[in-house]
C-alpha cells in the first residue's frame, strides 16, 4: 500500500501575525513515494488542512485539485515514472492564506515555462498537454516554482474568501 | 472508481464513478477505447456517481472526443456535478461537451 507517514513536520517558526492566529502557523509535511496511486492521500492531505482552516467546499477541492496537479507532474516529469523515489508535501495556513509546497529531487521541471493551452484552438488541433499547469494556475492565486541545491520546490497558495 | 458500460441501440453509455485521476484514467480510458473498438461512436457519459476528475480525466475524454468526432459521432456528458463542472469549464471543456442533466437525456440525444 501507499508509504505515507508523519515526518517530525512540525516547524515552529517565529510569527508574523499576532494573536490567535498564531496557533494556525503550523506546517505539516508528509513525504510520498512517486507513484500516482498516492494522489488519494495527497487529496486528503491538503482537504483536510485546507478545511481546517476554514475554506468553502468549492475551495477545498480546488485546492486538492491543484495539489493533485502538481504531484502528478512531479511524478511523471521530474522522476520520469520511476517509482522508488520520495517527495514531500507541506501545507501551511498563515492568516488568510493556505500555503502548499511540493519539494522533490527529480529533474528541474518548470511548470511556468511550460506552453499555456490554446483553450480556443479547435478540438482536433487542441494539444493534449499542458493543461493540469493551466488549471493550476487557475486555481490558485499564486504558483512559483524554484530550483535549488536542496531541490525543486513548487509554491502553491491559496487565499481565502 | 467503478467503472460499467450499457449498451443501447444507437450508443454506449459509460458509468464513471468514485475518482479519476493519473491513478485511474487508463482505466477510464481503456473502457472508452473498448467502444470505439466496437466501432460505436457516440457515447454518453453518465457522471452522476463522479466525486473528482482532475486534467487525466479530462485528456481521456479529450481522445475520446477526438476519435468520435472523426467518425461522425460524439462523445456527451450527463449528470456533471458542480465542482467537476466548474474544473471542466476552467479548463474550456464545455464548449466541447454537450451535457445534459439525466443520462437518459443525453443517451436520446445521440
Amino acid at each position: 500500500m501507499q508509504e505515507f507517514y508523519y515526518k517530525k513536520s512540525i516547524d515552529r517558526r517565529p510569527l508574523q501575525v499576532p494573536h490567535e492566529a498564531a496557533f494556525h502557523c503550523i506546517m505539516q509535511t508528509l513525504t510520498f513515494s512517486t507513484t500516482f496511486d498516492i494522489l488519494d492521500d495527497i487529496r486528503t492531505f491538503v482537504g483536510e488542512q485546507a478545511r481546517e482552516a476554514g475554506f468553502n467546499p468549492k475551495d477545498v477541492y480546488s485546492i486538492q485539485l491543484a495539489a493533485d496537479e502538481a504531484a502528478s507532474n512531479v511524478i511523471e516529469h521530474a522522476y520520469d515514472g520511476k517509482p522508488n523515489e520520495k517527495f514531500e508535501v507541506s501545507c501551511e495556513f498563515r492568516t488568510d492564506r493556505l500555503i502548499v509546497t511540493l519539494l522533490d529531487h527529480g529533474k528541474a521541471f518548470d511548470p511556468s515555462q511550460v506552453e499555456e493551452p490554446d483553450l480556443k484552438a479547435n478540438l482536433l488541433d487542441r494539444k493534449i498537454g499542458g493543461l493540469g499547469i493551466y488549471l493550476m494556475r487557475k486555481l490558485m492565486d499564486e504558483v512559483r516554482y524554484e530550483s535549488t541545491q536542496t531541490g525543486n520546490l513548487l509554491t502553491l497558495v491559496k487565499r481565502k474568501g | 472508481m467503478e467503472i460499467n458500460t450499457k449498451e443501447f441501440k444507437h450508443c454506449d453509455m459509460v458509468v464513471v464513478k468514485g475518482r479519476v485521476d493519473s491513478s485511474t484514467a487508463p482505466q477510464f480510458s481503456k473502457a472508452l477505447d473498448a467502444i470505439v473498438e466496437k466501432n460505436i461512436y457516440k457515447i454518453a457519459v453518465d457522471m452522476s456517481g463522479l466525486e473528482y476528475m482532475s486534467s487525466a480525466g479530462f485528456r481521456a475524454l479529450l481522445a475520446a472526443q477526438r476519435t468520435c468526432k472523426h467518425n461522425h459521432g460524439e462523445v456527451v456528458l450527463a449528470s456533471v456535478p458542480e465542482r467537476i463542472r466548474e474544473a471542466l469549464e476552467l479548463a474550456g471543456f464545455t464548449e466541447l461537451f454537450k451535457s445534459f442533466n439525466d443520462p437518459l437525456e443525453a443517451v436520446g440525444s445521440l
